[in-house]
């Protein structure tokens, strides 16, 4: 559900209000408040612009205390393939599942596997005469949240498949109940590279309950095996990953997914390449396309917010990895998967609702009138979006206006006007601005931001 | 309320903009998102009609309550005959539109079917007038 929590917080020791998250956000979710960034959990989509945005790294992600793995008999993680590439080249395979047993877990599972029962799971929504075209997969959550909230109508081309994770984790299940263990005994966490997933795992759209019972934050994880990680030869491992495929590994990096689905797809990554895709999408502009594939993130999970390694040298690493192992269908074949029809049945969900989340209310009379009076007030601002008002662009604060959650004062320039015009004091215009923004703002300090050469 | 757009011809790189500008505001008035793209689908086509054919336009959108009524009107060449332009198919742009892939039918049966109803009034020589009606539920 949008904003039933917080998966990520703002630490105020370290915010300095300098308003790039505010600037980057694609859903307009952050206002600078007294000189500090807040964020609206309503609105946020979890796509972690705002982390890449931020120079003083003030933003956190809540995650689970991993000593609650030790509760289980059964301690399973469940990471994405990606996780492995984050590692420096001289680490085997083995090497690193041996660190995460170290660190503490006794059975290991990449998500993406057994891939091929993912694979015909989405063809069969697709040959499904009723599924409305382009289908856009539902892999990354953000994307999902960002649908419901400012696509409503697109959420029906939602394809209602899982992803990988639930995949995984019913397979992990699946294979350590044949082992012996009961389901109670099993811990299952899952390795996450950013808050979208946090979220997804946390509170699922579209299912009722989620599968998972913690949440391991990646770089977290990545540092305590580095800590523990072997420089020697380790057991063999391979056979945990007997159902791993190249398509698997490939599947978080962009194309890894559209390059399997119909005649015409489409790979966008990007949050901001996203919403712009999805503005020609609902107007009915791109036609002839199948399927659509659909990151928050540049270079797709490569390019997570809690990933430890350069997202470009992570694709190269994937793909080379990926070129060591068999396809999908072989690994199938070979393996004979009794329960693949079990497992196809298990990842189908529950349609996805709109949430539509700029909408004024549900008045449309009311609605109306706000609108017309945030486009007057538009009129009288200055139309150059410097944020000094503390919301994104001139047409959110008349918006934040009519909403009574900001002042005409909070423009800078219209004070200024009205110093001019003899209106207001300009010790109280000052006195304004003071207080929006903290007196510190206005101590000189040669430490502060927004020297030359201290871009990004 | 009342917002309004003027539409150069010829100017494909930015036709869509009225569309995807009235798109926002019925989506925060919380209009069914049915109802919205079947009003942008229909206003898009209008758009790309001037642009394609005529010389300028203008784009007068009306909402109130329950319905948005939009006026497209331009100067340009016209419709000849409104009824055959209505059949899918059928195209009366130059060869250089229907060379960048905008000129297969004029969209109108395609403006018919996403409005409640549609007028069109056409002098040839001088251009053409759309009324489009949508009601939200
Ligand atoms: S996570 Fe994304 S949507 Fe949420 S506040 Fe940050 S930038 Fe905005
Ligand atoms: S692209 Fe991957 S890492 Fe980025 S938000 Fe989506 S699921 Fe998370």
């Amino acid at each position: 559900m949008i904003g039933d929590s917080k998966y990520h917080s703002l630490d105020p020791s370290k915010c300095i209000g300098c308003t790039h998250c505010m600037k980057s956000c694609p859903t307009e979710a952050i206002r600078v408040v007294n000189g500090l960034a807040v964020i609206d959990h309503e609105r946020c989509v979890y796509c972690g612009q705002c982390h890449r945005a931020c120079p003083t790294h003030a933003f956190y992600v809540e995650q689970d205390d991993l000593a609650m793995i030790r509760s289980f008999k059964y301690r399973v993680i469940l990471f994405p393939s990606i996780m492995i590439g984050q590692f420096p080249g001289k680490y085997s395979e083995d090497q690193i599942y041996d660190g995460l047993k170290k660190v503490g877990f006794t059975h290991i599972y990449e998500v993406e596997q057994p891939m091929q029962v993912m694979i015909d799971s989405i063809n069969e929504v697709l040959a499904d005469k009723e599924t409305p075209k382009p289908a856009i997969s539902i892999y990354c959550p953000a994307i999902v949240r960002l649908i419901q909230g400012r696509y409503p109508s697109l959420t029906e081309n939602l394809i209602l498949r899982k992803a990988p994770h639930n995949l995984a984790a019913h397979f992990a299940i699946e294979q350590l109940r044949l082992e012996g263990a009961l389901r109670e005994e099993i811990g299952l966490f899952y390795a996450t590279p950013c808050i979208a997933k946090i979220a997804a795992v946390k509170s699922p759209v579209g299912e009722s309950e989620s599968i998972v019972d913690g949440i391991v934050n990646m770089n977290q994880l990545y540092n305590e095996v580095m800590k523990v990680i072997s420089d020697h030869e380790v057991d063999d491992h391979s056979v945990q990953r007997k159902n791993l495929s190249a398509e698997g590994i490939n599947w978080s990096l962009t194309r890894g997914e559209s390059c399997h689905f119909g005649s015409r797809s489409i790979a966008i990554d990007g949050i901001h390449n996203a919403v712009r895709f999805l503005e020609r999408l609902e107007n009915d502009q791109v036609k002839g396309i199948d399927f659509i594939e659909m990151r928050a993130c540049d270079q797709s999970c490569a390019g997570g917010i809690l990933l430890t390694g350069n997202r470009f040298m992570t694709v190269e690493r994937l793909e080379r990895r990926a070129k060591r192992y068999p396809s999908a269908k072989e690994i199938h074949q070979e393996n004979n998967l009794e329960k693949a029809q079990e497992l196809k049945r298990k990842l189908i969900l529950d349609p996805i609702m709109p949430k539509p989340h700029f909408a004024f209310g549900k008045d449309r009379v009311k609605a109306m009138e706000k609108m017309d009076k945030a486009q007057r007030i538009v009129c009288f601002l200055p139309g150059i979006d410097c944020g000094a008002c503390g919301a994104p662009n001139c047409h959110a604060l008349a918006e934040d206006m009519v909403n009574n959650k900001a002042k005409m004062s909070d423009c800078i320039f219209l004070q200024q006007k009205w110093v001019d015009e003899g209106r207001i004091h300009a010790r109280k215009a000052f006195l304004n601005i003071q207080k929006k923004w903290g007196a510190d703002r206005f101590k000189a300090d040669c430490n502060k931001r927004g020297r030359r050469n201290e871009g990004f | 309320m009342k917002l309004t757009f003027n539409i150069q011809g010829g100017d494909f790189t930015h036709a869509g903009k009225p569309s995807s500008e009235v798109k926002k505001v019925l989506k925060q008035l919380n209009v069914d998102g049915k109802t919205v793209k079947n009003i942008v689908i229909a206003l898009y086509e209008a758009e790309v009609n001037v642009v394609a054919h005529a010389w300028k336009g203008t784009v007068l959108a009306e909402i109130d309550e329950n319905k948005i009524t939009i006026f497209v009107e331009d100067d340009g060449p016209g419709i000849p005959d409104i009824e055959l332009a209505m059949q899918a198919g059928y195209s009366t742009a130059s060869k250089q539109v229907r060379d960048m892939g905008f000129g297969a039918g004029m969209g109108l049966p395609n403006m018919k079917k996403n409005t409640d109803e549609l007028l069109i009034e056409s002098e040839v020589g001088k251009g053409t007038k759309v009324k489009m009606v949508n009601y939200f539920k």
